[in-house]
């Protein structure tokens, strides 16, 4: 294997510092989540959710018939304030 | 993202609970492991922490991050001064990277209430010895030429403040308290507490038990659930406070910014993105249960206003919004110390928007009042008993969010 082996692409999350959260104690996708970053750049997960997940199915972690992905956020795709202030409906500022 | 921390086991489902401890800490929020991480310094107490799901599971892994001394009360201030002082050597004493960066708070008043407010606020300031300064529209674009400070009456800048990323601070105290003895169980919720001659007898929802002489409720907008079956009946509730964050840009923003008159907050993270939250107008009746639903309307709300305070952000692209419970003291006031009518069980709640902040001091003084007795001034104020003794008073009213 490569000496450096990146899970994450968006945050830089090293295979090794995934190991390093597991060695810690913890197993949970939501957890190693927010102790590594993993997940939390621009592509919300969607690149390396899987490779996650099989990580920890092939370090015995997760059931692979009942492991969950971590809560997607809104909105599905990245969206422009000007875009998104447009949306409301005018009305007095208070 | 951690940076190289010295190893340390964090809290964990398989951690071996002792059959009976000193202190049962319920919450693993900020203000149970900070209050655990000084137990542990300051006493040889035992002591055990259990969080129902995982570590930075509630609002201490859902906030904004922001720490300032600019408060309209002087015990605030004088508090918070205390914790930013404390968390400058923070980051070596819990081995792990904070993102710890004081890039300040930046106020801006559009009315003449707001104006007074800062107004009165950088005397007090200034008497307490915080570092605030007044500053007209144009100043404030010396700090951020961003913003459109065309109906800007006054601005007021503390350097001092600034923000930092909530997660590792949680893993931080986490690491630290487990390696000084203290245990932490995580996926495991206190069901039920029941009274002993000589304790309290924690019920857990693995079936375990744990007995402890004192208990403290530390689970934020939470603690009405356990406080209720108790019959202790405290005024907090929780309140859905929703915030997103947006593409990471190069840095170029240094002050969090609060907008008084809408109550809209912004800040860059040291990880690029800017950070968000506002007011949100009619948002009904208070709730009686945590609700962590996010909204298109404040996507909507917070766009209209950011956009307007700082144009070139039209083009900021947001990347995700969640939202995370506010615990609400009705006078704006937190709620610490012993239950009334159940003084083995002490409270520590109703922070409302600004726990994060406050929690390396309140963790210190905690410690102090249970393991030494020592009572710090704030105690008198955040006492849980003065609700039903009619002696509560609002003294703060730079709540933002
Ligand atoms: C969107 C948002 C932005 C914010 N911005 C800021 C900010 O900029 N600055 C600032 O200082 N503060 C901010 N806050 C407030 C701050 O996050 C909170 O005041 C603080 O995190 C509260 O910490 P806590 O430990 O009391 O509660 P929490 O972090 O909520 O911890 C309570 C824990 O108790 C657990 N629990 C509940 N019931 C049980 C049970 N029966 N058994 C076992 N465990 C249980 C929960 O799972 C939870 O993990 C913000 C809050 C939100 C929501």
């Amino acid at each position: 294997m490569p000496r450096r082996s990146f899970v994450c692409r968006c945050e830089d999350v090293t295979l090794l510092e995934l190991d390093h959260a597991i060695e810690l104690g913890l197993s949970e996708v939501e957890e190693l989540k927010r102790y590594t970053g993993l997940g939390t750049g621009p592509c919300q997960g969607k690149e390396c959710m899987s490779v996650l997940v099989s990580h920890l199915v092939r370090r015995g972690l997760v059931d692979p018939t009942t492991v969950q992905p971590f809560t997607a956020r809104p909105p599905t795709e990245p969206v422009t304030l000007g875009a998104l202030a447009a949306g409301l409906p005018a009305e007095p500022e208070s | 993202m951690m940076g190289k921390g010295r190893a340390q086991a964090m809290g964990s489902r398989r951690a071996e609970l002792p059959s009976r401890v000193d202190i049962a800490i319920i919450g693993g929020g900020i203000m149970g492991l900070s209050t655990a991480y000084h137990l542990s310094r300051i006493s040889s107490l035992k002591v055990a922490v259990l969080e129902r799901s995982y570590l930075v599971s509630g609002a201490s892994g859902r906030n904004g991050g922001g720490l300032r001394m600019q408060w309209g009360d002087e015990g605030n201030v004088a508090l918070m001064m205390e914790s930013i002082e404390m968390c400058r050597g923070l980051a070596q004493e819990l081995g792990i990277n904070l993102w710890f960066r004081q890039g300040g708070y930046l106020f801006l008043a559009r009315t003449e209430a707001g104006e007074s407010r800062l107004t009165r606020n950088a005397e007090l300031h200034h008497r307490l010895g915080a570092p605030t300064r007044l500053l007209s529209g144009a100043e404030a674009l010396e700090i951020v030429p961003q913003l459109d400070v065309s109906d800007v009456r006054l601005a007021a800048f503390n350097p001092e403040d600034g923000v930092v990323f909530p997660w590792p601070f949680v893993w931080g105290y986490a690491g630290q308290a487990v390696s000084r003895g203290v245990t932490v169980r995580t996926h495991t919720a206190v069901d039920r507490i029941e009274g002993l001659a000589d304790g309290l007898r924690l019920h857990l929802s693995t079936g375990e038990r744990l007995d402890a002489d004192r208990v403290l409720n530390a689970t934020g907008a939470w603690s009405i659930e356990l406080n209720r079956s108790l019959g202790i009946e405290l005024p907090n509730h929780p309140h859905r406070h929703e915030i997103m964050s947006s593409e990471p840009l190069k840095p170029f923003l240094d002050p969090l910014v609060v907008d008084l008159a809408t109550g809209l907050y912004f800040s860059q993270s040291t990880r690029g993105e800017i950070v968000a939250g506002i007011t949100m107008p009619d948002e009904g009746p208070p709730a009686t249960e945590v609700d962590l639903a996010s909204s298109r309307r404040f996507l909507a709300h917070l766009g209209r206003a950011l956009t307007t305070i700082m144009p070139l952000t039209a083009q900021l692209r947001v990347l995700r919004q969640w939202s995370g419970p506010y615990d609400v003291s009705p006078d704006g006031d937190a709620i610490v110390g012993p239950s009334p009518g159940l003084p083995r069980l002490y409270q520590v709640c109703g922070f409302t928007g600004h726990g994060f902040m406050m929690a390396p001091a309140v963790g210190k003084l905690l410690a102090r009042l249970l393991a030494k007795g020592e009572r710090h001034p704030m105690l008198e104020r955040w006492d849980p008993a003065r609700f039903s003794r009619g002696g509560s008073t609002r003294r703060e009213d730079m709540i933002i969010g």
